[in-house]
């Protein structure tokens, strides 16, 4: 054990070496928001949660709250990752299994869309939400964020389905199961792992989208904290660096919780299989 | 229950893979489907599960037509050979499946459950998962699955093909007497004519979608309806010699085996000799030379090539002494010759 961890030494050095920037600026960042600094130094002279004042009161006297905020965001990413997950699972078992008119045709579409550069069909989603009444609500941007990551939900949970034997499902068939029985009781178990890993996925893409609320919903009510950020930094009247900082801060929490706390369910999505 | 089929057939597409079949399998019958890979064994066998849809003729369980009748409603019991366990339920979950499909009660399915395990001998592995089990138990497992709810017809499709050589002797016998006990309608799918000739009543041969041959296993190892059949039965597989009859039986290569008997007159035609029938003091003598010889322990084979053309295979009990290269006039046993004509029918 030991000598082979030993070899791997000269890899970790330069890879340490390489993000030692990142890590750095990291760690400044952080305790930037506690603390002061005289002007022109790096070294801090004293603490402070001045910085961290916005989590009780409105950073701009009549703007939203951090925690409303949060609470769109929260809503934004829940129901992505709710829609996302929830069609994949039926459109990829369809795809994987039922013999249905237009399958190669959906298929191919579904490369194709996966591989888009889906950003580009922006002015033609602005013209239809603002024809459906959808513009300037969290609703629509949600129905173009689902509708955007659907390609690679569907194509991930495919991959999960694929690997399912067929013999299981005929097996439950003759043990006189309906299809949809057997999709529930016999083949959902078995593509969990997907599951559990779209859901997280879409979650995370949700959380951080920042294009989609900003070209769709600029308005004030529905906004979420990718775009409030942008706004931070533009707003002159909030002037303070290490607010910013602070914010940034609260927004990346809840993804590094997840990541630390789902790491290994994340994994599954690039094994997309399951094992016995 | 007795199972009929009638001209069954089945397309896929724009092939035909399986073209008017026939077969009647009597109640408590266990009845081989042998045939090569390719020849339509396991598409029969899940049209009659109704995995597939029937593209002509009728199925019958007793008086019953299920060829409409969907797989869930058909009441058959099948073993996938790769026994499609449900990997996420426990052993007991999985032989129960097709009750708790059904609603029955828990305590029901509790003591139906018991009593197959039982029957197949897995009682103390009731509660691990099937990832947890051996091939054997697995396969167990599989079967008591197929036969909790009692179904009308059971199903294997190449059971034994992914255990050892072992194992599979095993399972071979316990299979058998599982059937034999609930005295359950049988069809086994093999392309393993050892599995087909030891498991079963009969053997229906396949071949192509078709049925050649369908009787017991020694009627066709003894009786083979052409040359396909004698041919795919026997392990060291029967030799085939090009022949010609006329007052004389002489083969291609000028030896004579004397008077042609029955054959006589019939011109240029095919024997097949068994390796069981060639062999020292058999019958009529060839001059030939030992090319190969394969010790199997109890017994050696040989194969022998005829003077002027032709070789057969002769199996000895072992310490004949002869070696490679050996010249040999070792004899066959005409009266257990098979003939057939130029296109394969027995003569
Ligand atoms: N779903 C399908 N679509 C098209 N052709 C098929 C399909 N299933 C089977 N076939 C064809 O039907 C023929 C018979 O297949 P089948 O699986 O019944 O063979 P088998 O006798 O069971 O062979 P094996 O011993 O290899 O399992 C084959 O030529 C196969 O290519
Ligand atoms: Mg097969």
């Amino acid at each position: 054990m030991q000598p082979h961890h030993r070899s791997y030494w000269p890899i970790v050095a330069a890879l340490t070496a390489l993000s030692a920037p990142l890590v750095i600026m990291y760690v400044y960042q952080l305790i930037d928001t506690v603390t002061t600094t005289a002007p022109g130094s790096i070294i801090p002279n004293g603490i402070t949660l001045q910085h961290w004042q916005f989590l009780s009161q409105p950073i701009t006297r009549d703007g939203p709250t951090i925690w409303a905020l949060a609470g769109n965001t929260l809503i934004f990413a829940c129901s992505t990752a709710v829609v996302v997950t929830g069609v994949s699972l039926t459109a990829a078992y369809a795809l994987s299994r039922l013999a249905m008119p237009g399958r190669g045709l959906f298929l191919g579409g579904l490369i194709v869309l996966h591989a888009f550069p889906t950003l580009t069909l922006i002015v033609a989603v602005f013209l239809i939400l603002q024809y459906m009444g959808l513009y300037d609500t969290l609703t629509g941007v949600i129905l173009v964020k689902v509708a955007f990551e659907l390609p690679f939900g569907i194509w991930i949970m495919k991959g999960f389905y694929d690997s399912v034997p067929w013999e299981i499902e005929m097996a439950g068939v003759t043990d006189g199961a309906s299809r949809f029985t057997v999709w529930r009781l016999l083949v959902l178990p078995q593509v969990q792992p997907g599951l559990a890993a779209l859901l997280i996925f879409s979650f995370l893409s949700g959380w951080s989208e920042f294009i989609l609320p900003l070209v769709l919903a600029p308005a004030n009510a529905p906004q979420v904290l990718a775009t409030y950020l942008a706004a931070i930094i533009a707003d002159d009247r909030v002037a303070d660096f290490s607010l910013f900082k602070a914010v940034s801060i609260f927004y990346a929490l809840p993804v590094l919780a997840i990541y630390v706390i789902f790491q290994k369910k994340l994994m599954n999505i690039y094994g997309g299989g399951s094992k016995g | 229950m007795k199972l009929v089929l009638e001209r069954f057939t089945k397309r896929f597409g724009a092939t035909t893979v399986i073209d008017g079949l026939d077969l009647t399998v009597a109640d408590g019958e266990m009845i081989a489907l042998l045939g090569p890979s390719g020849c339509g064994k396991s598409t029969t066998l899940f049209a009659i599960a109704g995995l597939h849809r029937v593209d002509g003729g009728r199925i019958l369980f007793g008086a019953r037509d299920v060829a409409d009748v969907s797989a869930q409603a058909r009441n058959v019991g099948i073993v996938f050979q790769n026994y499609a366990l449900y990997p996420h339920m426990s052993v007991a979950q999985n032989i129960g499946f097709p009750l708790r499909v059904r609603g029955e009660s828990t305590t029901q399915i509790d003591r139906k459950v018991r009593s197959i395990a039982g029957l197949v001998r897995i009682d103390e592995l009731l509660d691990r998962r099937p990832a947890q089990l051996s091939g054997g138990q697995q396969q167990r497992v599989a079967l008591a699955r197929a036969l909790v709810r009692e179904p009308d017809v059971l199903l294997l499709d190449e059971p034994l093909a992914n255990l050892d050589a072992k194992l599979r002797m095993e399972m071979r016998s316990e299979i058998r007497r599982v059937q034999l006990e609930t005295g359950i309608t049988a069809i086994l799918v093999t392309h393993d004519q050892v599995e087909a000739m030891s498991m079963c009543d009969r053997i229906a041969l396949m071949k192509t979608g078709q049925i050649v041959q369908i009787s017991s296993p020694a009627e066709m190892y003894d009786n083979p309806a052409d040359r396909y059949v004698a041919s795919f039965l026997g392990n060291p597989s029967i030799a085939f010699l090009a022949a010609d009859a006329g007052e004389e039986l002489r083969l291609a290569g000028g030896q004579s085996l004397g008077p042609a008997g029955r054959l006589a007159g019939q011109g240029p035609l095919e024997l097949g000799v068994r390796p069981e029938h060639y062999g020292p003091g058999k019958g009529p003598q060839l001059q030939g030379k030992v090319v190969m010889m394969e010790t199997h322990g109890r017994e050696d084979l040989f194969e022998v090539d005829l003077d002027g053309g032709g070789r057969l295979r002769a199996i000895l009990p072992a310490g004949s002494g002869v070696r490679t290269g050996a010249s040999v006039d070792w004899g066959v046993a005409v009266e257990r010759l098979f003939a057939f004509s130029p296109k394969g029918a027995r003569l």
